[in-house]
């Protein structure tokens, strides 16, 4: 359970987020979306602590991590993945998601099998036929499974996804649907970004909508898709052009 | 009072000339993102220059002056832009980091062929002996002009920043350095404006300065590290905080002139250090900055195989036993560098090339190992080089640990004023007790160094110390290497790559830095205790920050990130250049500046020239009948050479012609193999590896499969199919 209260961010003089509040509840998916600049990414920044928010607490199952380093919020379970992909390009993909589960074995000290975790990550995400590559040589939707393995190694209780479908084609969308469902089966709180429309709609219990730094509409997805104030926001453009 | 006011004025003018210089160094820095680190070289390259005019070739002082800071300096300013900067762009920040220290050093390098070291220069102030009186005390006139220069310089700076178009465009860029685009500047002339008005101030510095001091070429370039110190203040940002610095450093300094107690020999060595040791404080002071992520785009080097490491560490080996049965006394103590200042190459190995972290204090880690092998070592004592591993290995992590959070330039700032206070106050220190522990150091002067003794025997010839040195050396690339394959290993080129996403798994950045940084120098004090017992007795001075940097440069040149980079360093500037300088002087001239014009060319070649080598050994490596072939023939030229048939000179040609001849040999059967293979498997890859995309239709024909592959790497599919979902939703 990963609760945002009151998050605001400024960049010099520009109020990226002001006043946002979110929660993702254990064993759902919960929807961000927004249109480009919104600051659903740095939302994210602020949650896994790469940015200082001005103002606002963030709780990870009831704990207060607000103000806390990177690495103290990772080990209360809180995993991420990037939408500028942050591979390692020097490792191949199995070293990649190998380099998650040494560094959590570190920290957890549960005697975790980091090998068999491994090849249960590949397997999961379906990277097997490519886990020897280097990741520079993958196509970016396959570099976007690494980045979820790499999360996932790390047993996570919270996990934020930024646009991890994008780069993939509708079979491996679809997949990826279900392996998210999956998941947050299993009882993780799961915060999705995605410009996928259909893949938020099909998923998440929840939707958020953020323009320009402020939740303007919660609900599901069916109210979501009938909100003429989000319509306006965030998919104005794409219905005036269809019109 | 009278000497409150006289050292006050001593201060303020050196503040006049630091806020001058570093000024200029974060105007560039801020715009272009670049750090100068040859800002000191180009203000001492000017120096010179104006010497030159006027007063080698008695040119009136006017014309001088418009000729070396009017025309040179910002002549100077705009081609290293043009020529070298503008190549780097988006290249990780070590690179950009390399190519500067680079021109510094190759600035130095130019210098000191054009105007030889050790003649004497006589470098008169403005208005000499003139003085004007100023309320109670007396200001000589090149103490006014310049404090008044840099009032002005204050003055244009603001105007040029607030008052004009450009200027404003720079101070966007400042900001955010799309705002420029926006603003519909060109980048390219923001950046050449500024590196040419950066060019200007360091020259300007450098002419105000150089009289105070001695005309030569390394310590009026690091100098300058100073106004680095003021650089730092300003956030290398900021300019008004800039000058405050400078003022603060100035005064400091002139204050630490006029009061240190002369007579103390703990203190005295105390004050040119102190602007480095201010410059260490602000750097403690520089808020946190962002995580690294995503810099490394264009390097890549894969780790070491098994293999491979076997024949370097045994070709090292049977070269060390080669040289040490063939070559002279005089020779091998010449060489001897090549194994042990090899290790300290090899130290930056892990460091620079697996972390992603820079050091240029390598050697200064070397001197630690020095001393305590000349202390500890005494009588052969094997203790001396176990101490020298962990007294080096101490120093470092007491030097990282307050600087550890940076990175980048500050990390390399760090690490350059510890080794520029090493150089220039600790090294001078008489021996000291702290409690019960009795430090000593240098002693004031040099100290003897004594042969260890191992397995019951001396190493106290220049044969055997190389051989020894020849040994560890290869002990320590298999260390390196068996890092790298280690989980450690991974996780510091994982963090090399993006510390960010590590610290989302969990890893506190903190220990694998401090860790890393100290099996480096550890590694680094090794290399130097065994340089010390090949020197028999060693002063500071062979320490020097300065000449640590062509080590940096030349590791990273061959590819940081490739153990056979420290054996490449290691034999190019102890082995290849020293051979080829006794070619001739203009062979030693053209080698003087070998370090600084390849790091220059680093920016080419982000990967490093080790690689080259090694693709173009490839074919010898791969074919064991050759390479066999090659080494029976080479045992017997060998062979010959130790029954006395020929000297060293045939010996060297004859290797060189088995060398080429096997060579040959394995490129036409390498060749025809790959042609059968071809024939064999039409449309398949066959078993090369696909070459980097950025290489489709340079190395590699231009075919529909590699077009298939750039659009797979693009992601074009996916695009498209966007493309024609818009289309039908229309
Ligand atoms: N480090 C930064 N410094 C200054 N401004 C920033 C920084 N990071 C983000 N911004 C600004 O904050 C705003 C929000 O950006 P953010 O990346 O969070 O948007 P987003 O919703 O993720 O957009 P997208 O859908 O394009 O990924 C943008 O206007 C962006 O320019
Ligand atoms: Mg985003």
């Amino acid at each position: 359970m990963l609760e945002a209260r009151d998050v605001s961010v400024q960049f010099g003089g520009h109020q990226a987020l002001s006043r946002v509040s979110i929660a993702a509840p254990a064993g759902q998916i919960t929807g961000l979306i927004g249109p480009n600049g919104a600051g659903k990414t740095t939302l994210f920044n602020a949650i896994s602590g790469l940015v200082t928010p001005t103002s606002g607490t963030i709780t990870i199952d009831g704990r207060d991590v607000t103000g806390t380093s990177l690495h103290k919020r990772a080990r209360c379970g809180l995993a991420r993945t990037f939408q500028q992909l942050e591979l390692f390009t020097m490792l191949t993909v199995r070293e990649n998601i190998r380099v998650a589960a040494d560094i959590r074995s570190r920290w957890a000290r549960d005697h975790t099998d980091v090998g068999a975790l491994t090849e249960a990550v590949i397997d999961r995400v379906g990277l097997r036929e490519v886990a020897d590559e280097r990741t520079t040589s993958i196509p970016t939707g396959q570099g976007r499974l690494v980045e979820l393995g790499r999360a996932l190694a790390c047993k996570p209780r919270v996990l934020l996804l930024d646009e991890p479908a994008s780069g993939q084609d509708d079979r491996e969308t679809e997949r990826f649907g279900r392996l998210l469902v999956e998941i947050a089966d299993e009882g993780t709180a799961v915060l999705l970004v995605e410009h996928d429309m259909s893949l938020v709609m099909d998923v998440c219990h929840c939707v958020h909508v953020l323009d320009l730094g402020q939740i303007i509409a919660v609900g599901t997805p069916s109210e979501i898709q009938a909100n003429t104030v989000v319509l306006d926001a965030y998919l104005g453009t794409d219905a005036r052009s269809a019109s | 009072m009278d000497k409150f006011l006289i050292f006050t004025v001593v201060g303020l003018t050196l503040s006049a000339v630091y806020a001058i210089v570093a000024s200029g160094l974060v105007l560039t820095y801020a715009t272009t993102g670049i750090f100068n680190f040859a800002h000191g070289a180009i203000g001492m390259f000017v120096a010179f220059s104006y010497w030159q005019f006027r007063f080698a070739w008695g040119m009136p002082t006017p014309v001088a002056l418009v000729l070396a800071l009017g025309v040179l300096a910002p002549a100077i300013g705009l081609l290293i832009d043009r020529v070298i900067m503008r190549g780097l762009r988006g290249t990780s920040e070590a690179t950009r980091l390399v190519v500067s220290i680079s021109l510094l050093v190759g600035l130095i390098a130019v210098a000191n062929i054009v105007w030889e070291p050790g003649n004497s220069r006589p470098f008169r102030t403005f208005f000499e002996g003139k003085r004007i009186d100023v309320f109670v005390t007396t200001i000589t006139y090149h103490q006014g002009i310049t404090i008044l220069v840099a009032v002005i310089v204050a003055a244009g700076l603001r105007w040029l920043l607030h008052g004009t178009r450009i200027g404003v465009s720079m101070r966007a860029n400042v900001d955010d350095g799309t705002l420029t685009l926006l603003n519909g500047a060109r980048p390219n002339r923001i950046a050449g404006l500024s590196w040419a008005v950066g060019g200007f101030l360091a020259g300007v510095g450098g002419v105000l300065i150089a009289p105070t001091l001695s005309l030569e070429a390394g310590s009026l370039s690091l100098l300058i590290i100073n106004a680095y110190a003021a650089a730092i203040f300003g956030r290398l940002r900021s300019i008004p905080l800039t000058f405050v610095g400078a003022i603060v450093i100035g005064l400091t300094e002139g204050y630490l002139a006029g009061y240190l107690p002369g007579d103390n020999r703990y203190l005295a060595a105390f004050r040119p250090a102190a602007a480095v040791i201010i410059l260490f404080v602000a750097l403690l002071l520089v808020p946190n900055p962002r995580l690294r992520d995503r810099t490394h785009i264009r390097e890549y080097f894969p780790a070491p195989t098994h293999s491979g490491m076997a024949m370097m560490a045994g070709a090292v080996v049977v070269v060390a036993v080669v040289m040490v049965t063939t070559l002279d006394t005089v020779s091998l103590i010449s060489y001897g560098p090549v194994f042990s200042l090899g290790i300290v190459a090899l130290s930056l190995v892990p460091l620079v090339g697996f972390a992603g972290q820079i050091s240029l204090a390598q050697l200064s880690f070397g001197a630690v190992g020095a001393i305590a092998v000349a202390h500890h070592g005494v009588g052969g004592s094997p203790l001396g080089l176990v101490l020298a591993v962990v007294f080096a290995a101490l120093v470092g992590i007491v030097v990282a640990l307050p600087v550890m959070r940076l990175s980048g330039i500050y990390l390399a700032l760090a690490t350059a004023a510890f080794a520029v206070a090493l150089d220039r106050w600790m090294f001078n220190l008489p021996d000291f007790d702290i409690g019960p522990v009795h430090i000593s150091i240098f002693e004031v002067g040099s100290v003897s160094v004594d042969p260890v003794r191992l397995f019951g025997r001396d190493f106290d010839t220049p044969g055997s110390l190389m051989m020894l040195s020849a040994v560890a050396f290869a002990l320590v690339a298999l260390l390196v290497a068996a890092l790298r394959w280690s989980r450690f290993g991974r996780q510091l080129v994982a963090m090399r790559d993006s510390e960010a996403a590590c610290a989302t798994f969990g890893l506190n950045l903190l220990w694998p830095r401090i860790g890393v940084f100290a099996f480096s120098a550890g590694i680094a004090g090794l290399g130097g205790a065994l340089y010390a017992m090949q020197l028999g007795s060693v002063a500071p001075a062979r320490f020097g920050l300065l000449n640590g940097l062509p080590i940096f440069i030349v590791v990273v040149v061959g590819g940081a990130g490739l153990v056979g980079s420290g054996l490449f360093a290691g034999s190019m500037l102890f082995g290849v250049l020293p051979f080829t300088s006794g070619w001739g002087p203009v062979f030693a001239k053209i080698n003087s500046m070998f370090s600084g014009l390849a790091g220059i060319g680093l920016g080419r070649h982000p990967s490093g020239a080790v690689p080259v080598f090694s693709r173009a050994v490839s074919p010898l490596r791969n074919d064991p009948v050759v390479l066999a072939a090659m080494a029976v023939s080479m045992a017997a030229i060998y062979a010959l050479r130790i029954a006395g048939l020929y000297s060293n000179w045939p010996f060297a040609v004859l290797l060189a012609a088995a060398g080429a001849l096997a060579y040959l040999a394995a490129v036409r059967r390498s060749r025809a193999t790959t042609a059968e293979e071809d024939s064999g498997a039409d449309n398949e890859h066959g078993e090369r590896a696909p070459v980097e995309l950025e290489w489709v239709g340079i190395t590699e024909p231009w075919t529909p499969a590699q077009l298939a592959r750039i659009e797979q790497a693009l992601d074009l599919d996916s695009i498209k199919a966007e493309f024609v979902k818009a289309d039908l939703d229309a």
